[in-house]
C-alpha cells in the first residue's frame, strides 16, 4: 500500500503571535518551526498502515527550501520518500486551490492508495485543500476524520469522525483522499536510527508550479482585541468556595 | 441579488451554528440589496428560519442522509446567480462548501466573522486564521462569494421585521461520483449535552494530575449539568479521550460557563474556549495566562476546592 501523506511547515506557536511589521504575515524571528498536531497524526497513520501492509510511504509538501527541515522529521518518524514542491524564497502565500494543484503534480504520478492530510493547515486553516485535491485526481474524499480502518485485501476503507453526539461513518473504495484529525492516533517518537536515516535520505526538489490568482486577497494579519478579561479573585483555595457558590448562582447555571 | 445561507437541522430546530451564520448572511443579503434564502436538506423548520429574516426556503429531498458531494453539487445548481452563499463553520458546512468550490472553481474563505459588500460588488471580509488567534482582513472577488461562518463569531440575532417565508421543495436525484461518500449514522454510546453545545464546561487540565484526579470534576459537570473539557496535555497523557479536548485541534465551545481546573491557558486552549460568556479560573499560579482571561479567578488547588465546591453545592438548601 502507498500512501502520500501532505504537511505543511508552520511557526511554532507558544505565548502569542505578533504580526510582522509588513502586516501581512506573522513575525517567525523568535520561533521555531513544525506540522501541525494533525499531520504529525496523519504520518503516523500512514506508518502504521504500511507496517501492516506493506508499501512506502512519501510526503510531500510545499514550501521553501527551509521546509525540508519539517520533511526530515517525517521521515525520522518512518516515511521513506520525501518530495519538496519549492517555492522561492519571498513567493507569497500559496491559496487552498494552487496548493491543491501542486500537490496534484506528485498525486497523480505516484500509484498512490491513500493520500492523507490534515483537516486544516494551523495556520491559514483554509479547510479545503483535501477536497480540492481530491476533485483534481476525481477520487473520493472524507474530511475531519478521527478514526480509520482499512479492510484486509486493501480495496476499501472505513473512516469514521462525530457529528453532534452520533458516530458517521464513512466507506470509501481506494484511491482515496482522506483528512485526519488529531485523536486518531497517539504519534510514536523519532527513534536514534530513525532520525540517522532522515539525516542522511535524500530529498527530491521539484519546483512548483507557478500559483494563479486566487481571488481571496489578504490586505492585513492582526491579533484580536485583547481577550484578556479582569478577572476578579474569589479568595484562595477552600475559603473561596462560598463566594464561588455564590457567582454560579448569580451566572444562573445552578438548577 | 439574493444571498442563500446552507442551514443545518437537528432534532426538528436550526443548530446554533446556523443561527449565527443566518445572522451574518441577513447583513450581507441586506447590503446587497437582495432577500435571504435558506437551504435545507430534509424537513426545513420554517418558521424558525422566517423569525431571522428568510423569504425563501429550498427544501432539499431525494438525497438519502449526509452525502457531502452531492449536496455541494445541488448548491451549486440552486444558487447559481446568487451573489453569495454561506454556511456555518461547522464539519458539514465547511466541507459542504469545499466541494462547492472545487466544482465550480470559485475560492472559499473559511470561517468569517464579518463581511461587508464593497460598493464595486466585491466583498470585504474578516476570517479567523489559527483557529481565531489572529484575524486577516481580506477582499473577496468571484461572481459568487463562498463563505463559512466561524462556530464562535458574533450572536444568533432573529430579525427585527421578520415576514414569512416561502417554502419550495426540490427533488434531487444524485448520480455517480456524488454519492459514493455518505455517512452511515450510529449514536454514540454516552449521550447527553455534546462538548461544542453544552451550556457548562468544567475543563481540566495538567494541574488534574492523573486519570482518578478528574472523579471530582466529572462530579461538578455532573452537578451544573455540563460536562468536562481538557487541554491537550490531558489526552496526550491518556487521562482522557481527545473527543474531550478543548482547543485548536480539538473541539471550540461556546458555553455560557467554562470553568477552567488546572489549565495553565496556551494559547491553542485559548482558540478553544474564547467564545465562553463567562470564565472562571481555578489554579495554583496566580500568574497562569488562564487566570488572565478568566473573569473570576481562584487561587488555590483544584483538589481541594472542586470537592470543597461540590460538597457545598451538594448540601444547598
Amino acid at each position: 500500500m502507498d500512501v502520500l501523506v501532505c504537511v505543511k511547515r508552520v511557526p511554532t506557536v507558544g505565548g502569542a503571535i505578533t504580526v510582522a511589521p509588513d502586516g501581512l504575515s506573522i513575525d517567525t524571528r523568535m520561533s521555531g518551526f513544525t506540522i501541525s498536531p494533525h499531520e504529525e497524526c496523519a504520518v503516523e497513520e500512514a506508518v502504521r498502515l504500511v507496517e501492516r501492509f506493506g508499501g512506502s510511504v512519501t510526503v510531500v509538501t510545499l514550501g521553501p527550501v527551509e521546509a525540508e527541515e519539517q520533511l526530515r522529521s517525517c521521515l525520522a518518524l518512518g516515511a521513506s520518500a520525501a518530495v519538496l514542491l519549492e517555492t522561492p524564497a519571498e513567493a507569497p502565500e500559496s491559496g487552498p486551490a494552487a496548493t491543491a494543484a501542486a500537490l496534484h503534480s506528485v498525486a497523480a504520478d505516484g500509484g498512490f492508495d491513500l493520500v492523507l492530510l490534515g483537516n486544516e493547515a494551523a495556520d491559514t486553516g483554509d479547510y479545503q485543500v483535501g477536497i480540492r485535491l481530491a476533485h483534481l485526481l476525481g477520487w473520493p474524499v472524507a474530511t475531519g476524520i478521527k478514526a480509520l480502518t482499512v479492510d484486509d485485501d486493501a480495496t476499501s476503507v472505513a473512516a469514521r469522525r462525530e457529528y453532534r453526539g452520533v458516530a458517521e461513518t464513512y466507506t470509501l473504495p481506494l484511491s482515496c483522499v482522506l483528512t485526519v484529525r488529531e485523536g486518531i492516533n497517539l504519534p510514536r517518537y523519532p527513534s536514534l536510527p530513525g532520525r540517522l536515516r532522515a539525516k542522511r535520505a535524500v530529498i527530491s526538489r521539484v519546483p512548483a508550479p507557478p500559483a494563479p490568482s486566487a481571488g481571496l486577497r489578504t490586505t492585513a494579519l492582526r491579533v484580536p482585541a485583547a481577550a484578556r478579561r479582569q478577572a476578579t479573585v474569589l479568595g484562595q483555595g477552600v475559603d473561596a468556595v462560598p463566594a464561588l457558590v455564590s457567582v454560579l448562582a448569580e451566572l444562573g447555571v445552578l438548577s | 441579488m439574493t444571498v442563500f445561507c446552507l442551514v443545518e437541522v437537528d432534532d426538528g430546530g436550526v443548530v446554533d451554528a446556523s443561527l449565527r451564520a443566518l445572522t451574518l448572511a441577513r447583513g450581507v443579503a441586506a447590503q446587497a440589496g437582495g432577500g435571504l434564502a435558506a437551504v435545507v436538506f430534509g424537513e426545513p423548520p420554517a418558521a424558525e428560519l422566517a423569525a431571522y429574516g428568510v423569504c425563501d426556503v429550498f427544501a432539499v429531498s431525494g438525497v438519502d442522509g449526509y452525502a457531502p458531494q452531492a449536496w455541494g453539487r445541488v448548491l451549486a445548481e440552486l444558487a447559481d446567480g446568487a451573489s453569495a452563499l454561506l454556511a456555518a463553520g461547522t464539519d458539514r458546512g465547511t466541507e459542504v462548501l469545499a466541494h462547492l468550490g472545487a466544482i465550480t472553481g470559485l475560492p472559499m474563505a473559511a470561517n468569517c466573522v464579518a463581511v461587508s459588500v464593497a460598493s464595486d460588488g466585491s466583498f470585504e471580509i474578516v476570517r479567523q486564521r489559527w483557529a481565531g488567534l489572529l484575524l486577516e482582513d481580506a477582499v473577496l472577488d468571484a461572481p459568487l462569494a463562498l463563505l463559512t461562518v466561524a462556530t464562535d463569531a458574533g450572536a444568533a440575532e432573529p430579525a427585527d421585521a421578520p415576514g414569512p417565508a416561502d417554502v419550495r421543495q426540490v427533488a434531487v436525484s444524485p448520480v455517480g461520483m456524488d454519492l459514493v461518500v455518505r455517512a452511515a449514522e450510529t449514536a454514540v454510546g454516552a449521550g447527553g449535552a455534546s462538548l461544542s453545545s453544552a451550556r457548562v464546561v468544567v475543563g481540566g487540565g495538567r494541574g488534574v494530575g492523573s486519570a482518578d484526579g478528574f472523579g471530582p470534576l466529572d462530579e461538578l459537570a455532573a452537578l451544573l449539568g455540563g460536562v468536562v473539557g481538557v487541554s491537550r496535555v490531558v489526552t496526550s497523557e491518556g487521562w482522557r479521550p481527545h473527543t474531550q479536548q478543548v482547543g485548536q485541534t480539538g473541539t471550540k465551545i461556546t458555553p455560557d460557563l467554562y470553568l477552567a481546573c488546572g489549565i495553565s491557558g496556551a494559547i491553542q486552549h485559548i482558540a478553544g474556549c474564547g467564545g465562553a460568556k463567562h470564565i472562571i479560573a481555578i489554579n495554583t499560579d496566580p500568574a497562569a495566562p488562564m487566570m488572565a482571561r478568566a473573569d473570576y479567578a481562584v487561587v488555590g488547588d483544584l483538589h481541594k476546592v472542586i470537592p470543597a465546591l461540590v460538597e457545598a453545592l451538594r448540601t444547598r438548601p
